[in-house]
């Protein structure tokens, strides 16, 4: 998995709340090879009902090109458990979410992609929104080591993250390595619930 | 003595493999459950050259790709989805992995499977790789939902990495009315706290009204916890469970199951256990609802009016609702029993139960769908327990199409879709832009409802059709 240290730049502003999986990667785009469901970020929000682009779609305009970072709304990547909602949007090139809050499964799913969500209070991103809107194009900052995000205007906040996840994006380890080290343990778990729980 | 603890806190506890300083957990899992999708955590194992550490606590249905008119995997239209349905029976076959295939009467949705073949019992944890994995919490299972990375973790090493969530108490106390049923009561719920108002938190649902519920009503309203933004959600083992496990093939039998009952005896939350949230509901005052919007938290009793934009708390909101509106095609001010219904789907992981179609069929009895109305049994069993009772008959009879088992219409991926602009009455659990296909406009209800739309050709009041 890659790592990820710091991330310097453009971030797309979306302001739908509850921006669910389905419009992120919609379910007909599923179940297909990854390279294939690159187009699909983001469909429905992208293209007409004919196919053709929307202008004003924040990913459609020009100069919100190779952005690496979206700053979200509330609830953001709620719904289903498909995993292709984060890798769908790494490659495309996004490795940071910001929001106020996200759903559990996408929150989890990301750190198995070398990807960062990032909490933060919904003032200060509806402010960050705000910012990327008037000024299209404009950079964040992510440090992860440092726990920082500092916005188009300068001004630096912390977020908070589980150490276990920070250290494992910034090694771009991999859990199930981890997991195999605790091999002991797991033995003597499963010796004691055979005794425990015969039933099983 | 010892603190008094949740059911979460005692689920997890017996879990626990490692407890890092760091405050993370690797928890130990006990059950599995696998379908046409968990292909890609297979791949990712095979990627690493290993192989599932305890095939026999895994089990498999094919589920989301498969079609609900015909048995044949050859009739998948897309090869992608073709070759998903194929993998599960290689994939398992050289794992060890218990199969319930295509064609085997107990295929169904891994959701309806897990209880009805008694995988799923109290006390354990239980994982897949779909959203809607909290349904199983019903049993007073530790259940959620995983994505494929995680499904691969839990092949090769049975455990998880987790972070202890919050545990939050949802009781509905009193009695539910005539027409009123787990669908409406977990609608409520979603209306109330909102759509993220469980984030991080564990939900166990209790009260009355709960307990009064079969385990197929707390199976519904368990499956949507995650619409509600839970992490899980579940309700405590009591008689109701212990006999609706009984004689269940995977369900523990003979002296295991004396023993394994004195063990769910002691599973429910102890008295005075503390949650980090609560929340109460009144029963008598849920009526039957129906879903405006976009999301499963725009819920509103059958006697509501599309609301108005205008009445929103602020201006983010009242875009939202704008865009919804729009997208829904309704005018604000207009009484849901005014709104004309385009099609019916009766199925899902929600509500495809035997209980379901009991409650579909009572409503459909005599009379006539006037719009396309599907229903689509949770399972090959359920299918042919309706079939035993003559409910595919009541169906047919009054214009129903009496379909294969399998998510159909409620995932919009088995070809199983509506047109741009239908509008559908669907007992499913998601009412998001595009779910059942672009442009579709979805309005969640129960089962009783979704047939008093087929029937009326616009939302109706169940409680009225006497």
């Amino acid at each position: 998995m890659e790592a990820f240290t710091t991330l310097d730049a453009v971030a797309l502003p979306i302001d739908q709340p509850n921006l669910d999986t389905d419009q992120i990667i919609p379910a007909r785009f599923l179940g297909k090879p990854r390279d294939m469901q690159v187009g699909a970020l983001f469909h429905d929000l992208r293209y007409g009902p004919d196919g053709t682009p929307r202008p004003d779609f924040v990913t459609n305009r020009p100069a919100f090109a190779g952005a690496k970072i979206v700053v979200a709304e509330r609830n953001f990547a709620c719904g289903s458990s498909r995993e292709n909602a984060v890798t769908v949007m790494v490659d495309n090139g996004l490795r940071a979410f910001i929001a106020p809050s996200f759903g559990d499964i996408f929150f989890n799913n990301c750190f198995q992609n070398g990807a960062l969500p990032i909490r933060l209070d919904a003032a200060r991103v509806a402010e960050l929104r705000a910012m990327l809107h008037a000024s299209p194009g404009a950079r964040i900052r992510i440090d992860l080591a440092n726990q920082t995000v500092v916005g188009p205007d300068g001004k630096s906040d912390r977020f908070e993250i589980d150490s276990f996840r920070k250290d494992c994006l910034l090694r771009g380890a991999d859990e199930v390595s981890l997991t195999l080290s605790y091999d002991e343990d797991i033995k003597a778990f499963e010796a004691k619930q055979r005794q425990e729980m015969s039933w099983l | 003595m010892a603190a008094a603890r949740t059911m979460f806190e005692k689920i997890w506890q017996r879990h626990v493999v490692v407890d890092r300083d760091d405050g993370y957990t690797l928890l130990y899992i006990d059950r599995h459950l696998m379908h046409d999708g968990s292909a890609a955590g297979f791949a990712k194992l095979r990627e690493r050259n290993m192989k599932l550490r305890r095939p026999d606590r895994g089990f498999a249905t094919p589920d989301h790709y498969v079609r609900s008119d015909t048995r044949e995997i050859s009739a998948i239209a897309d090869p992608h989805h073709r070759k998903l349905v194929e993998a599960i029976r290689t994939n398992t076959a050289e794992s060890g992995v218990t199969l319930f295939d295509l064609g085997d009467e107990r295929q169904g949705i891994a959701h309806v499977v897990g209880p009805e073949q008694g995988v799923t019992q109290p006390g354990l944890t239980l994982v897949c790789g779909d959203s809607h994995t909290s349904t199983h919490g019903a049993l007073g299972a530790l259940a959620f939902g995983i994505g494929s990375s995680e499904v691969a973790h839990v092949m090769a090493t049975q455990c998880l990495w987790q972070r202890k969530p919050k545990a939050m108490r949802i009781s509905v106390d009193g009695t539910l009315g005539a027409g009123v049923t787990a669908k409406d009561v977990i609608l409520a719920i979603i209306a109330r706290i909102g759509t993220a108002g469980a984030v991080g938190h564990v939900i166990e649902y209790a009260g009355s009204a709960i307990r009064g519920l079969s385990i197929e009503g707390r199976l519904t309203v368990c499956n949507m916890s995650i619409e509600a933004g839970g992490k899980a959600g579940m309700v405590a083992p009591d008689d109701t469970t212990i006999a609706y496990l009984e004689g269940r093939p995977f369900a523990p039998q003979a002296a295991e199951w004396d023993k394994a009952v004195a063990f769910w005896r002691t599973v429910p939350s102890d008295e005075g256990a503390t949650f980090d949230r609560e929340v109460s509901l009144d029963a008598a005052s849920i009526a039957p609802m129906v879903t405006w919007g976009t999301s499963p938290e725009d819920a509103l009793s059958i006697d509501g009016r599309i609301p108005e934009p205008s009445t929103a708390p602020d201006s983010a909101k009242k875009e939202s609702m704008k865009r919804a509106l729009d997208y829904m095609g309704l005018v604000p001010g207009t009484p849901l029993e005014q709104v004309p219904v385009d099609r019916v789907f009766i199925g899902s992981c929600t509500n495809s139960r035997i209980e379901d179609l009991r409650a579909a069929a009572k409503v459909a009895k005599g009379r006539k769908a006037v719009i396309p109305s599907w229903v689509v049994a949770g399972s090959g069993l359920v299918k042919k327990q309706a079939e035993a009772e003559g409910l595919d008959r009541i169906f047919v009879e009054a214009g129903f199409e009496w379909r294969e088992p399998g998510c159909s219409m409620c995932v919009g991926m088995n070809g199983d879709t509506g047109k741009p602009q239908q509008r559908i009455a669907s007992t499913s659990n998601r009412n998001f832009i595009g779910r059942q296909g672009p442009g579709v406009r979805t309005h969640l209800v129960s089962p009783a409802m979704a047939v008093a739309a087929a029937v009326s050709g616009r939302f109706a009041d169940v409680r009225k059709l006497a």
